[in-house]
């Protein structure tokens, strides 16, 4: 009971379904939780038993690599029974509804799941059915919540704050959950957020979040303290948004020279997986000094360990 | 049938320009034999037992242009039986019914079948339309003169959009020789792609594609311009933005034309949406709140013709999914006038105006003696208390399919009894 109420208190709600449902208090507890486990995470015995007894579902109806292993990995390493299931070959595609899978998912009592769709709000119609807590691990290009606070995460660590910094989060916004996640936790932390893409990857109004919208990736970047490239969504393209992806990269992509008008110690982010050669330039993403993409792979199993533990009490 | 006597009624006729206190006598054969201030107690013969409205309202039966029903083909979301009861609790006496059943309405036999089912089955009056192109498809034109011979009111191809305009003239071309009526949903397919909310902040927050206004404003001024050479009776079902409004007004001088609005439109606004509620899933989509008012303005200075209710009966299976995957529209038949008359109480648009265009408005562009209580017509009516407040709850409504866009709301204003051709088939 103590610590049913300890949750209560620090956290406001019942599942992670995005960004723009926790207050700054919520999030401020998720990322320092998360801290605890970043050291967890690079000793040798990685497991704890705070979740020990507990079944954590993993329902991912898109393809992922990092999400599900690192989810998997966090729940793991918490001491969770972790159970993924690949829903390409399920029976989803012999016509049942999520709703029906949900509800069969809950007769076995799960404590938590974690889902991701393709359709946006997905999560929010899974977390109307199930008794347990559901997790978002990216519905659509509505949100992505743990891949925001693990960028957060890795902001705050390279550069102690997010409070004032000057960010741009370059790309097609369009498709992008990761965006859009990513806007409404930088702009509630008090950093200052550039949006750049082209008009034709550019959502609607999204200027009413309290950002400012840039075609021109150089005037985006001047005096920028980081550097947020998204990957061009090629699956998501209905119908001709570009021309071709080497003009992208002439205009969109991150080289070297566009680089130089952000501020000279600044960091380059991805949230994978990346098209190098896209939006990306290959020297770019493995320079060690600049980009941090490893980091951020690395800090977001602490962050999903943090969300795991937290909404599973 | 006995002569029917009700006085002291509040009676608004927009066709016969009645509005005044008095009543209404039904003959022996369901017709209307007197109405307005001179039939009340002094008038009527002792012997006669008159029902006293007590001031409620009487309106004319009201036309609904734009009703879909599930048949042929889903009767399981809604059959003529179902449809004729939902409509009776809502004053609905006649509609018209769209042509999107499996399979589409648009060759003679299918006619046949359907008038057959109507009559049997129906309360209501139903007037069929048959779609613009064969199987909807867009491509080949239906046989309006034979189907129009058949007794097809009018031709829309319903949920979609002619999209080739070289069609579209053509189609425009053979309305006019054979007088037929073409009704048009505004929306070009290349801008509404994927859509399924409007274009605009909310899409963006939700994450979903939108359908921007201009998707609307593009077909109405290409049907417009075609209409200028090729005069047919050219209706645009449905409006949905203020930039629609704008282009409309302008136009109105130098072309003949005639526009309606949902109800879903007037009422509500893209916010009603909230957390995915894919019983605001519509087309064409909620806007913006500028939006409606400008719909709102519409109908009040009498830019738009009509209210139609967009009846889109679903069952729960097709609507228990994510918001993309979930069918397009509402039930809204039962609730059309009591959702309208909150435009009155509102103070936003006179009674009159309302009622209008609920009744006579539709008939004159469909031209059916419908709509009307002028004397020696069936007698088609509802008795209305203006005042009951009631909620909109799902588990009270009579339609089959329970997707209304207004669960939980309050309402003032309820029908409390209908007649058709002199026969009272509804009462509360």
């Amino acid at each position: 009971m103590a610590i049913k109420s300890d949750k209560a208190i620090k956290i406001s709600q019942k599942h992670l379904l995005g960004i723009q449902d926790l207050s700054i208090n919520d999030v401020n507890y998720i990322l320092n939780e998360s801290q605890k486990f970043i050291k967890l995470n690079q000793s040798k015995n990685k497991r704890l038993n705070v979740l020990t007894g507990k079944t954590q579902i993993n329902l991912f109806f898109e393809p992922s690599t990092r999400t599900q292993s690192s989810f998997e990995l966090a729940g793991k390493r918490l001491g969770a029974d972790v159970m993924s299931i690949n829903m390409s070959n399920s029976a989803i595609k012999k016509g049942e509804t999520l709703i029906d899978t949900a509800m069969t998912l809950n007769a076995m009592h799960p404590d938590i799941i974690v889902i991701r769709h393709q359709d946006s709000g997905a999560c929010n119609l899974l977390s109307q059915k199930v008794n347990c807590a559901v997790l978002n691990a990216g519905d659509g290009r509505r949100e992505h919540p743990t891949q925001a606070l693990l960028d957060a995460l890795t902001i705050i660590n390279r550069k102690k704050k997010i409070e004032g910094l000057k960010i741009a989060i370059c790309g097609d916004i369009l498709h992008s959950r990761v965006a859009r996640s990513n806007i409404y936790l930088l702009t509630m932390l008090g950093a200052d957020v550039n949006i750049v893409a082209p008009t034709n990857l550019m959502p609607k109004e999204i200027e009413k979040f309290g950002v400012n919208t840039f075609t021109d990736m150089k005037k985006a970047l001047k005096d920028c303290d980081i550097v947020m490239m998204l990957r061009l969504q090629n699956e998501r393209m209905t119908s001709s948004f570009l021309s071709s992806n080497r003009e992208y990269y002439e205009y969109y992509g991150l080289t070297p020279d566009k680089l130089d008008h952000a501020k000279p110690d600044a960091i380059i982010m991805h949230p994978g997986p990346m098209n190098r050669g896209i939006e990306i330039d290959t020297r770019l993403a493995d320079d060690i000094n600049k980009s941090v993409i490893k980091e951020q792979v690395e800090l977001g199993v602490a962050v999903r360990m943090a969300c795991l533990k937290i909404f599973c009490e | 049938m006995k002569k029917q006597y009700f006085i002291n009624a509040n009676i608004i006729d927009p066709h016969n320009s009645i509005n005044e206190n008095g009543g209404l006598i039904v003959d022996e054969y369901g017709k209307i034999e007197a109405i307005g201030k001179k039939v009340n107690i002094n008038n009527l013969p002792t012997r006669e037992k008159p029902i006293d409205l007590k001031d409620k309202y009487i309106f004319p039966g009201l036309v609904d242009m734009r009703v879909f029903v599930g048949e042929p083909g889903y009767e399981y979301k809604e059959n003529f039986r179902t449809l004729s009861n939902a409509a009776l609790s809502g004053g609905v006496t006649s509609v018209v019914t769209m042509p999107n059943t499996d399979p589409v309405i648009d060759n003679v036999s299918i006619v046949d079948f359907l008038k057959r089912r109507g009559r049997d089955k129906s309360k209501i009056n139903i007037f069929p339309c048959a779609s613009l192109t064969q199987n909807i498809e867009g491509t080949n034109m239906t046989e309006f003169g034979l189907l129009a011979k058949k007794g097809i009111i009018g031709f829309t191809d319903g949920v979609k959009t002619i999209q080739n305009t070289s069609l579209m003239s053509k189609i425009m071309n053979s309305a006019k020789d054979l007088e037929c009526l073409i009704m048009q949903h505004a929306e070009d397919y290349h801008l509404s792609k994927n859509g399924m909310i409007n274009s605009g902040i909310i899409a963006t927050k939700l994450g979903l594609s939108g359908i921007p206004d201009i998707a609307e404003r593009i077909i109405i001024e290409r049907d417009l311009a075609l209409l200028e050479k090729n005069k047919c009776r050219y209706h645009i079902s449905q409006l949905s933005s203020a930039k629609s409004v704008d282009v409309i007004k302008e136009r109105k001088n130098d072309v003949k034309f005639t526009s309606g609005v949902s109800i879903n439109n007037l009422s509500l606004n893209e916010n009603d949406i909230g957390d995915f509620k894919t019983f605001l899933k519509l087309s064409p989509p909620l806007r913006k709140e500028e939006d409606r008012q400008a719909l709102v303005q519409g109908l009040k200075d009498k830019t738009i013709d009509v209210i139609v209710s967009d009846h889109k009966p679903e069952d729960e299976e097709s609507k228990r999914l994510t918001f993309s995957q979930a069918a397009t529209g509402a039930s809204g038949i039962e609730t059309l006038l009591s959702l309208s008359l909150e435009l009155y109480h509102n103070g936003s648009i006179k009674l009159e105006t309302i009622i209008q265009a609920l009744t006579s408005n539709p008939s004159k562009i469909l031209r059916i003696n419908k709509g009307n209580l002028s004397i020696g017509n069936d007698a088609d009516f509802c008795i209305v208390d203006l005042n009951k407040p009631w909620i909109v709850k799902k588990e009270n409504l009579i339609s089959k399919s329970k997707n209304t866009s207004i669960e939980d709301k309050k309402l003032q204003g309820k029908v409390t009894n209908t007649f058709v051709k002199g026969k009272e088939l509804f009462k509360i």
